[in-house]
């Protein structure tokens, strides 16, 4: 499993600080910082400060680029900040992210086919967030048709199943698990997955010891992605480690270190 | 219904090595090779670039080989005394693409030849032949360490391949190639996990590791081939998946294992019903290659000049692209 570095988000007070000021002071380092501790790809969310989300996410798109070649993961609800964003991405990145509900579904995958991008698809419609698997299962093979509709590779389809906090949405955990297993039978090659892994943990006592844990049982049940903290080294080393165990890297003495440094 | 091929899409290629260089590359080598740059799984032609063909190399050493069987007599028994007239036969008569130098002599128990004796030697067989070398010690850690420096040296500008560095025994080698400018072979003991972590230390020293030829110690046919065989494609297809500490060109020793084997020596009066014994060394010899090299092996190093022209007859055909 790679890491999309979740730390370039305006809802964080120094980057809503770059945002205000232009100053991508911040920006840059915790481009750097996370790339350097093994992110995937780099998430970019204007936050909700922005008053400009176009102009905003073009700024940031520029300013982590000058600094970083890891591709980026494009993370608004806003289509034209998005398409601004993809407009000037050096490397296709991802689109974080489109639900289930037909008009989106279509702007995004076109979206996406355009700009040679992936896509994030949430398990999720107009009613919410299904609760059980079986629910969630049927919401991905609608993105998987659709996107396929558009010409869009399986693999470059990342659906996420959408994780609850523990405290307060203890019953999907198991529901969760249970759909990344069932979408990797959906087709051949078979999607990607992707989950938001903080939240997880939102309001909770001990977040980052959740994180690891929950990061290492998701993996166990095939995830390939999740915008997490690539700067909670204890987390790195959990996700290095439960590949090891999956067989999905050679392992060496180094392991960690190969990890990170995406070796 | 139409048919579609089905084609891996890979996201990392194997490291590309040129060993030897010419005059204008400050060498004094009359042709040099090339290995790895694989795209794709051994000659799946139609799914990646196989941007260059696998190369055998013969074995050459600086003393006369004692224990080598008695068919090889006929071929080198004339030259067995004279590295640089063996290295030279091995190429002008018998097809090498690379020659093989193995300094057995530097010893302690076989000689115990001096640096200065092997630094001979080696510009010796330097001005005989034009071909690319490969140089390997005596396997003996510490007199290795004494010849590595004086080698790499020696050696400066003719891009020799130096072996072998081992998870226990590198550094040295490392610094030497590093200094001279030489490629060199990182050899574990057919144990990946052993072959990815001594790329890694490797690279600590600042080496570049893409300028590693992994010999993960192959076995002969009979004797363990097996192992070696799935390492070997267990490490390139990882390297095509993205682990780039994987992602090298490979070397087996495959005529040093064949002809330890019973099977490649023993009289045929001792075993009739396993036939001639020189035919059987030579196809013993040569299905190790050719099994070994469809599991991606790079450069073969091979002994019986008739099993050099068998195993290029062999490559020569997997080397058609199967384009669809």
């Amino acid at each position: 499993m790679l890491i999309i570095g979740e730390r370039i988000n305006g809802m964080f007070k120094d980057i809503a600080n770059a945002i205000r000021t232009g100053d991508p002071t911040a920006v840059q380092m915790w481009a750097k910082k996370q790339e350097k501790n093994g992110a995937g790809w780099l998430d970019i969310n204007t936050g909700p400060a922005s008053d400009d989300p176009v102009k905003h996410m073009k700024w940031l798109v520029e300013v982590t680029q000058e600094v970083s070649d890891v591709p980026l993961a494009l993370d608004s609800t806003n289509y034209d900040a998005i398409e601004a964003g993809l407009e000037i991405c050096k490397i296709p990145p991802l689109i974080n992210s489109v639900p289930a509900e037909w008009p989106k579904m279509e702007r995004v995958f076109e979206m996406a086919q355009k700009y040679n991008a992936g896509v994030i698809g949430l398990a999720m419609n107009e009613k919410g967030i299904p609760k059980d698997a079986e629910s969630r299962v049927a919401l991905a093979m609608e993105l998987c048709a659709c996107a396929d509709g558009y010409g869009i590779s399986m693999e470059d389809l990342y659906i996420d199943p959408l994780l609850l906090p523990v405290n307060v949405g203890q019953d999907h955990g198991p529901e969760v698990l249970e759909t990344l297993r069932q979408i990797k039978t959906l087709s051949d090659p078979a999607p990607k997955t992707t989950i938001g892994l903080s939240n997880i943990s939102q309001g909770t006592k001990k977040r980052e010891l959740i994180n690891r844990i929950c990061a290492v049982m998701l993996i166990a049940a095939g995830l390939d992605t999740a915008v997490g903290d690539a700067c909670d080294d204890e987390l790195m080393e959990a996700i290095a480690t439960a590949r090891l165990i999956m067989n999905l890297d050679i392992y060496c003495d180094s392991f960690v270190q190969v990890y990170k440094n995406r070796w | 219904m139409a048919f579609t091929p089905l084609k891996e899409k890979y996201r990392n290629k194997v490291a590309q090595i040129t060993l030897g260089a010419t005059a204008d590359q400050g060498g004094t080598r009359t042709s040099t090779v090339t290995i790895g740059g694989e795209e794709a799984l051994p000659f799946l032609h139609f799914e990646g670039t196989i941007a260059n063909k696998p190369v055998v190399a013969l074995e050459v050493w600086d003393i006369a080989p004692t224990e080598w069987n008695s068919c090889f007599d006929q071929y080198y028994g004339d030259v067995y005394n004279d590295t640089a007239a063996w290295a030279k036969k091995c190429v002008e008569e018998y097809g090498a693409e690379v020659i093989c130098l193995r300094f057995k002599g530097a010893d302690p128990d076989l000689g115990d030849k001096s640096p200065e004796d092997c630094v001979a030697t080696l510009k010796a067989v330097l001005g005989a032949v034009g071909v690319p070398l490969i140089v390997l010690g005596c396997g003996k850690y510490e007199k290795d360490n004494a010849l590595f420096p004086a080698i790499a040296e020696a050696g400066e500008g003719e891009n020799l391949l130096l072996g072998v560095g081992e998870q226990e025994n590198y550094k040295t080698l490392t610094a030497a190639a590093l200094g001279y400018k030489h490629a060199i072979i990182a050899q574990s003991p057919i144990d990946i996990n052993i072959a990815k972590q001594l790329n890694i230390l490797i690279g600590e020293m600042n080496f570049d590791t893409s300028r590693i030829v992994m010999d993960p110690t192959i076995a002969s046919l009979g004797y363990g081939i097996e192992y070696g065989y799935s390492i070997m494609q267990r490490a390139r297809f990882g390297a095509l998946t993205g682990d780039k500490a994987m992602a090298n060109p490979m070397i087996g020793n495959v005529g040093f294992e064949a002809w330890r084997a019973k099977e490649a020596n023993a009289s045929q009066e001792d075993f009739p019903g396993w036939g001639d014994q020189e035919t059987r060394g030579i196809m013993w010899e040569a299905t190790t290659a050719t099994a070994l090299i469809s599991a991606g092996l790079g450069i073969a190093v091979l002994r019986h000049p008739k099993t050099v022209a068998l195993v290029k007859k062999s490559i020569d055909a997997l080397m058609v692209p199967s384009a669809y």
